[in-house]
């Protein structure tokens, strides 16, 4: 999704839209995995204008201040791919932007923070807050860069930290044996 | 996968073989125990074989790779209705069964909780009956179960070395004066029986790479497949128990990966599925003889289903925890675990340290939650700790599996209904848990805590208990039926009660005890 430069084919798409977007944070953790600071995500099925209030809203949903625009993206790139292979999904995604939109007297994106807050918050317990919820509960999270940012090591783990920390906490007590068990080859 | 192959092989009509259904830790254990006595076996299993080199380090993959995910519905008053109507339980269809991503605790259940009947009193609500087998009749299996698992802090095995989620918990508990260690773990503190030490991996819910925690994968099967008497068939889905006129087990009928339905005769029958899918299963067998399904002249086939009384509590802290590096079960407390009346609850409950990956706790800490509150628990991912509670649970005849006539499995098979109604002892429990494990995360200075509800049911049990007396249960005291005598129960469904540990250890026992009882009926040619 990093790009530089950003590429072509975001912008010679037929069909479909595409997010794009500079990192916020310069030296936070996601931009240190980063090749570099400008970010792209391509849909294939929702414009634009669809995917970018399906960001917004999803910010609204799970709002985490300093969590990077690029990480919601990979929401909205999971929504469209459920689209892809559900026509009911894009019918109810589609239709949800534009009642949004309707109810906002035009585009959704244009209300403050505290408005779209607000019609987020209406819209709970609907089909199109419940698609967006439950499909984000679970890509917002399960993803490399939002490992990164929340401080999850993710694969790193595979090969076990017995070596790399599984026990340096350091701000208590340390339990020593015998409730806790001897380091192998200690 | 040499360790995998079948060097002997059975045909359909060999009748002189048991077949037996699951590879878990019932029936792989079950395997083991009858292939070494020189019995022939034949394991259907209805998952795939995924071994250690298959694993996958990150959470959802591998919970589709491993997970039992045909359809299932639920009914009853317990939150996981709401929250994962089609998913009770979270257990496994591969070969191995759920000891692949089980974490590994292996507590030997107390006297008293083979006793409950008696020590409880009648409960209201609760179909409460003792086990016909007590602690001391089960004992020496116990012993040779932890030798066999390699179990931690017995035979001479060191504990595991504590991680940073476990020094969290022994803090808290320092304070409120509870006894905390590493636990009793079938997972190897050093390398032993040919696998290696664990490496403090924390993906033991997600198989173990290193096979350093006991499975019947790398374990019972493989020792089975080498003695030239048990042959494992993968992707076969047992549908029917078929038995002759006189209501002896014949044989079953299953599905191949194809599809396509296969006949193996037996000489005998066990059934090992875990809780859910061996009563129905059972269920799914009526016949004209048997009109209520198999083994069920006492009506109590799916009956007193128990997922034990569990819920979890979290905690952030100002400084840095990185709970999910190492052994994801890697302290106890077993403070509570007594029956105590005074504290207003019959039995207790285990407390275990448990972490989950960054995807797992978004889809567990609060199911259904969005906002700030959920955001806010999220963003302190790093400086969380957690633990697991899980108590004994109360039987009701009302909780149940039943079988769901509307829908149908991709085999065409009706599937189960799971039925749960939390007894006020199991909600009067929780809220002690809750209680305490807030308390000792308070002590350490928790900045916010979070009390997490139950997820799938990962301890399924009861669903066909053992009872004295043939109108009370399903099974005797080796697990064999009351009403046919070659058809035997070999999982977690024969618990008579759930006590408050985990249970693994006491299935691995009874399959250990079962198979040396089978085995004297074979020479004897009772069955
Ligand atoms: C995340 C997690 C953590 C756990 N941690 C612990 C722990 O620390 N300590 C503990 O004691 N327990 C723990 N458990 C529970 C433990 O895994 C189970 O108690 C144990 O594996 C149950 O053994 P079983 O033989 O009854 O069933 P399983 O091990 O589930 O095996 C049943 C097998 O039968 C197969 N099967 C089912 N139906 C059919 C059919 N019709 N035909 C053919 N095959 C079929 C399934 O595919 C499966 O492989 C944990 C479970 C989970 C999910
Ligand atoms: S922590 Fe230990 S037991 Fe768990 S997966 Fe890792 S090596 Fe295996």
């Amino acid at each position: 999704m990093f790009s530089r430069p950003l590429s072509r084919r975001v912008f010679l798409k037929s069909s479909g839209g595409a997010l794009v977007g500079t990192l916020a944070f310069a030296t936070g953790s996601i931009a240190l995995l980063a090749p570099s600071r400008s970010w792209a995500v391509t849909t294939e099925l929702l414009t634009t204008h669809e995917g970018e209030v399906l960001l917004q809203f999803t910010r609204h949903v799970f709002p985490h201040r300093d969590l990077e625009d690029a990480v919601y993206a990979l929401v909205v790139k999971d929504l469209d791919r459920q689209a892809d292979t559900d026509p009911e999904t894009l019918t109810l995604l589609r239709d949800g932007v534009t009642a949004l939109d309707r109810q906002a007297g035009g585009d959704w994106l244009a209300l403050d923070a505290a408005q779209r807050q607000a019609s987020v918050a209406e819209a709970a317990g609907s089909a199109f807050f419940e698609k967006i919820r439950s499909s984000a509960v679970v890509s917002l999270y399960s993803n490399p860069l939002a490992f990164a940012h929340f401080g999850y090591q993710g694969e790193e783990g595979d090969m076990g930290y017995l070596f790399k920390g599984f026990d340096d906490l350091t701000w208590l007590p340390d339990p020593g044996v015998p409730d806790s068990g001897p380091i192998p080859g200690v | 996968m040499a360790q995998f192959e079948n060097r002997k092989s059975f045909t359909h009509d060999d009748d002189s073989v048991v077949v037996i259904i699951g590879s878990g830790a019932g029936g792989g254990t079950l395997a083991n125990e009858l292939a070494q006595q020189g019995i022939d076996v034949v394991v259907l299993e209805a998952g795939a074989l995924h071994d250690r080199p298959d694993f996958l380090a990150d959470e959802w993959p591998a919970f589709s790779q491993l997970s039992w995910l045909d359809n299932r519905t639920t009914s009853g008053s317990w939150r996981i209705a709401k929250d994962f109507p089609n998913l009770p339980t979270w257990i496994c269809k591969t070969v191995g069964g759920t000891t692949t991503h089980w974490a590994g605790a292996s507590l030997r259940i107390q006297p008293h909780e083979f006793a409950v009947r008696t020590h409880y009193g009648a409960l209201e609500g609760a179909n409460l009956l003792d086990w016909p087998i007590g602690y001391d009749e089960l004992a020496p299996y116990y012993a040779r179960a932890e030798d066999k698992m390699g179990v931690t802090r017995t035979n001479d095995i060191a504990g595991l070395p504590g991680n940073n989620n476990f020094k969290v918990m022994h803090a808290g508990a320092q304070k409120l004066g509870y006894e905390c260690n590493t636990g009793h773990m079938a997972i190897n503190s050093q390398a032993r029986d040919g696998r290696p030490g664990c490496q403090q991996r924390g993906f033991c819910f997600q198989g173990c790479r290193f096979g350093a925690k006991w499975s019947t994968l790398y374990t019972e099967l493989p020792a089975a497949l080498v003695t030239g008497h048990a042959e494992l068939r993968t992707n076969a889905h047992v549908a029917q128990i078929e038995h002759d006129a006189k209501g002896r087990a014949t044989g079953v009928t299953y599905f191949d990966k194809d599809g396509k339905l296969h006949r193996q005769k037996a000489r005998l029958v066990a059934v090992a599925g875990n809780s859910i899918e061996t009563p129905r299963l059972l269920l799914n067998s009526a016949s004209a003889m048997f009109p209520d399904g198999l083994a069920n002249s006492s009506g109590q086939v799916g009956r007193n289903y128990m997922r034990h009384m569990t819920g979890s509590v979290y905690a952030t802290f100002d400084e840095p925890v990185h709970m999910y590096r190492g052994t994801t079960m890697a302290g106890i407390i077993s403070a509570e675990a007594g029956h105590d009346d005074s504290r207003g609850f019959a039995g207790g409950y285990e407390m275990e340290t448990l972490s989950l990956g960054l995807p797992f706790m978004a889809a567990f800490l609060d199911p259904g939650a969005w906002g700030e509150k959920f955001t806010g628990a999220m963003d302190q991912y790093a400086h969380m700790a957690g633990m697991w509670l899980v108590g004994e649970d109360m039987p009701r005849e009302t909780n149940r599996v039943t079988l769901n006539h509307e829908l149908k499995d991709q085999h065409g098979l009706p599937i189960p209904n799971v039925h749960y109604d939390d007894h006020p002892n199991d909600e009067a429990m929780r809220e002690h848990a809750y209680q305490k494990g807030s308390e000792l995360y308070a002590a350490v200075g928790a900045r916010d805590i979070y009390r997490v509800p139950p997820y799938p049911s990962t301890h399924n049990l009861g669903t066909c208990r053992m009872s004295a007396k043939a109108q009370d249960g399903v099974c005797n005291a080796y697990g064999q039926t009351h009403d046919i005598p070659n058809l035997f129960i070999s999982d977690g469904s024969q618990f008579t009660t759930s006590a408050a540990e985990n249970p693994t250890l006491t299935i691995v026992s009874l399959a250990i005890r079962q198979a040396e009882h089978i085995g004297r009926m074979m020479k004897e040619r009772v069955v």
